[in-house]
């Protein structure tokens, strides 16, 4: 066996994004002993792209908002898909959850009585969002990282895991290698929580970062966890299109949140043509009540420019498709235009959204204090994930694995809306965290096979003696799955394409898996990518065959040969496992009933 | 389509020498695409630090021609014609190729009192705090520690003073801290002593390349050394301090 260390924990932690360092944080503040596994360096993770803001029910600027209406609100924009408990405890326990972190260091915007300000946002029906202007996921991710370094933690930069680790069903650790030296490291520990974020590299045009290779979803694929719903791939409506090198990059929900508009090349509000019947009761007839709306007047109505992602993203698509889109391909979203309503528009808007002025100014060569912007849809966010224990986030298969933030899926059903990722990684982050600490006291030691690490440290090495490809490297690969999975199982779906997509992924697995990697062990990005890929593969397959299964369009899941949502759709999830021949399975898992009072609430709040 | 020229340092710290590469560079290209080609094509191995590619992240960190910079956020086209010379920042450990170890950085912040507030105003838990109470700390929380403000640092890149100079990424860091409403802590000895804030002599040149246009050496460096000069050296406290028979801190 080739030389490892071995490193003890009680809980460890993969994943350093708001989700991992939140369940760290709340793992220590429980008394044990705690390993943070972070891809990258601490703090750079993807939490400090999120923008517009954190969803709670504060009810700080509407006083009529209260956990029952957000949580009304998530299962509405999730097209009742989702998992209701953990939409009930995300409405419930989000306002303490970002409350708690000005304790810790977080300075958000306020009201004018001092208060923690909150804007509007898509699929919200009061401003709910407290933000920081357009940086907030920083912010969030700052604070928790100035937090956690005092509470004991034992951080691993750039340290990526590419194994858990079993014994009897049970996970007790993982199998990991340093980016510096690629030295291996074996994590043994009581219990083990995923955070590792979103799938979006498996997709061309994406806001995600590098990092963002599914590799929770595949580890816990692997060890034998569910992975649910992964047929909802969220693209953001509004990503930038030009110049091709900025494509996806996100332009946050916040500008049209602050009164930005989507145009056509017509120069139409298009968003006015086609409002989904869920909506219609609370959408603005007009572009005069949808400003008095943004202006904060409490009989208004939402702009439509204000509907869920799914439906902006589709209408967005449809205009470029019908001959109306912009010379590069997207829309116009023109947050300029309040110049018309508001005095000094020019210092509103940079004062409100600095980081999207800065971003177009240095990228684009735009100024959208004066011009609109060009934006399309961009891969965003993974709403399936590992199917989880709503109340504990441990997994439904594997004891001692948890899950939260983006990789555990439940909360978002069919959509999610905007602002509510990062409640979702504050209240299940510490939601993992508490329970995998428990788990941990109540479980006893555990002990590792020396056949699994010696299996896991030969497969690691295994690239850097294979052959590297020729012209086709692993970045190459990478790119040809991400075409296939753009082209044919993203935003607009169809059956033909999705099982040419199996097919060519399916051959595409082969290939990863004997893909080689030149280079030696030092810090060889080549290597890393070799090693990411099976994850990104294993994901795509999940997606695709997901995609496949669901005959109906709904939220993020768009058939263009079953155009309409069928009620019948509506009361099961897809789940996926691995086989016991190793192939990937899938069936039907019935959405348990909702509670009266939940139901309740629901009726109430749509009537 | 047009072909530039890039001269990439590759090396590790038992040596190292710039190799040139051709890419085909396409509209509105930033460096770090030009790196990204150069890994696809030509270097699998070329080691390079990066993730949100967007200027929010602060990890793609090098020298660009010289100059301490994001290599997300500079674009071709604002670079001068010729060759383009891309180099790791020079404050710090080489690991490899454009990677350095900065692993020094997250040991100082650690060192610096932590954050710690006073009791809540209100019985939810929350604080009351104005709006112009908050934007003056809130400038400071907008760093994506970067380092290219240590990097750049004369006290730390030429003088290499890492042992008594935390540098100004960690003054801004102190100055989010002290300039909260609701910290209690006081870091004011500390920067004077292990924090070593009197070696900056304030040449602004951390503000010139901080890409958040953070304006460290106005509003955190100045007003911080105000405080330690207030505390320490003013010579009327220091007289009051005598005559009361306790000679400060």
């Amino acid at each position: 066996m080739a030389e490892h260390q071995v490193i003890e924990h009680d809980v460890i932690v993969i994943g350093a994004g708001g989700a991992g360092l939140r369940a760290a944080v709340e793992a220590a503040a429980q008394g044990v002993s705690v390993g943070l596994i972070c891809k990258s360096l601490l703090g750079k993770a993807h939490t400090v792209m999120a923008e517009g803001g954190v969803a709670a029910a504060l009810g700080n600027v509407d006083e009529r908002d209260n956990w029952k209406v957000h949580f009304a609100d998530t299962m509405r924009g999730g097209q009742y898909l989702n998992n209701w408990r953990m939409a009930e405890l995300h409405a419930q326990e989000s306002p303490a959850r970002v409350r708690e972190l000005e304790g810790w260091g977080a300075l958000m915007d306020r009201t004018p009585d001092g208060k923690i300000l909150q804007r509007n946002f898509g699929g919200h029906a009061y401003p709910r969002l407290a933000h920081v202007g357009d940086r907030t996921g920083l912010e969030m991710i700052r604070t928790l990282q100035d937090h956690g370094i005092h509470q004991g933690l034992d951080v691993h930069m750039e340290v990526t895991v590419t194994r858990l680790l079993m014994e009897g069903g049970r996970c007790v650790g993982a199998f990991a290698y340093d980016r510096e030296k690629g030295r291996f490291r074996v994590f043994k520990a009581k219990a083990v929580v995923i955070a590792t974020g979103g799938i979006g590299r498996a997709f061309l045009v994406t806001s995600n970062s590098w990092e963002y290779t599914g590799d929770g979803h595949a580890l816990a694929y692997e060890a034998g966890a569910e992975l649910v719903d992964m047929e909802f791939v969220q693209f953001h409506p509004t990503g930038m299109v030009w110049p091709p090198s900025v494509r996806g990059i996100l332009v946050t929900e916040g500008v049209r949140g602050e009164g930005g508009i989507l145009k056509n090349s017509e120069g139409k509000r298009f968003m006015f043509d086609d409002i989904p019947p869920l909506y219609v009761d609370q959408t603005a007839d007009t572009p005069e009540e949808g400003w008095r709306y943004v202006m904060g007047d409490r009989e208004a109505r939402r702009p439509p420019e204000l509907l869920t992602r799914d439906h902006v993203a589709r209408k967005i698509v449809k205009e470029v498709k019908e001959g109306r889109g912009s010379p590069h391909g997207g829309v116009y979203l023109d947050i300029a235009w309040i110049k018309e309503h508001i005095k000094d528009s020019e210092a509103h808007i940079k004062k409100k959204l600095p980081s999207m002025y800065h971003q177009f100014k240095e990228l684009a060569g735009i100024d959208i204090t004066k011009e609109p912007m060009e934006v399309g849809p961009t891969t965003h966010y993974a709403m399936g994930g590992i199917r989880v224990d709503g109340d504990t986030q441990m997994s439904t298969t594997v004891p001692g694995l948890f899950a939260a933030g983006e990789c555990a899926g439940g909360l978002h059903g069919a959509n999610r809306l905007g602002g509510n990722s990062l409640s979702d990684l504050l209240v299940f982050g510490k939601r993992a965290g508490e329970h995998a600490a428990k788990f941990a006291q109540s479980n006893g030691a555990v002990s590792l096979r020396d056949e699994a690490v010696a299996a896991a440290e030969a497969d690691a090495l295994a690239p850097l003696g294979r052959d590297p490809g020729g012209d086709v490297g692993p970045f190459r690969l990478q790119y040809e799955l991400q075409v296939i999975m753009q082209d044919k199982a993203g935003i607009a779906r169809e059956g033909e394409g999705l099982a040419e997509a199996h097919a060519e992924v399916l051959k595409l697995k082969a290939r990863a898996a004997a893909m080689g990697s030149s280079g030696n062990r030092e810090f060889n990005p080549g290597w890393h990518t070799t090693l990411d890929l099976p994850n990104l593969v294993t994901v795509s397959e999940a997606v695709v065959m997901a995609a496949q299964a669901r005959k109906e369009s709904r939220g993020a899941h768009s058939r263009l040969d079953y155009l309409t949502k069928d009620p019948a759709w509506a009361t099961f999830n897809h789940v996926i496992k691995k086989g016991g021949d190793g192939s990937m399975e899938i069936r039907r898992e019935d959405i348990p009933p909702m509670r009266q009072e939940l139901k309740d609430i629901i009726t109430e709040e749509q009537g | 389509m047009a072909t530039t020229t890039f001269k990439v340092w590759r090396g590790d710290s038992a040596g190292g020498e710039f190799q040139t590469y051709e890419v085909e560079v396409d509209h509105g290209y930033v460096v770090l695409d030009a790196i990204h080609q150069i890994q696809a094509e030509q270097a699998t191995d070329m080691a390079v630090r990066w993730n949100c590619k967007a200027g929010k992240c602060g990890s793609c960190s090098a020298e660009i021609n010289g100059m301490p910079r994001l290599m997300c956020m500079t674009r071709l086209d604002d670079l001068p014609e010729g060759p383009v010379t891309v180099e790791p920042m020079r404050a710090f450990p080489l690991l490899r190729d454009l990677v350095t170890d900065v692993s020094w950085n997250y040991e100082v912040k650690a060192s610096i009192k932590q954050f710690t507030p006073k009791a809540p105003d209100n019985a939810d838990g929350s604080w009351h705090m104005e709006q112009y109470d908050v934007e003056r700390a809130q400038e400071f929380r907008k760093c994506i520690e970067c380092f290219l403000c240590q990097d750049v640092c004369h006290v730390l890149r030429d003088h290499a003073m890492h042992d008594r100079f935390a540098g100004p990424r960690h003054y801004v860091y102190a100055a989010n801290l002290e300039m909260n409403p609701i910290d209690t802590g006081d870091r004011v000895a500390a920067l004077r002593d292990e924090l070593g804030i009197g070696y900056c002599n304030i040449t602004k040149c951390c503000t010139k390349v901080c890409p958040e246009g953070i304006t460290i050496t106005d509003n955190a460096i100045i007003p911080l050394k105000e405080r330690v000069v207030d505390r320490s050296y003013d010579p009327l406290a220091k007289l009051i301090s005598l005559v009361k028979g306790n000679g400060g801190d």
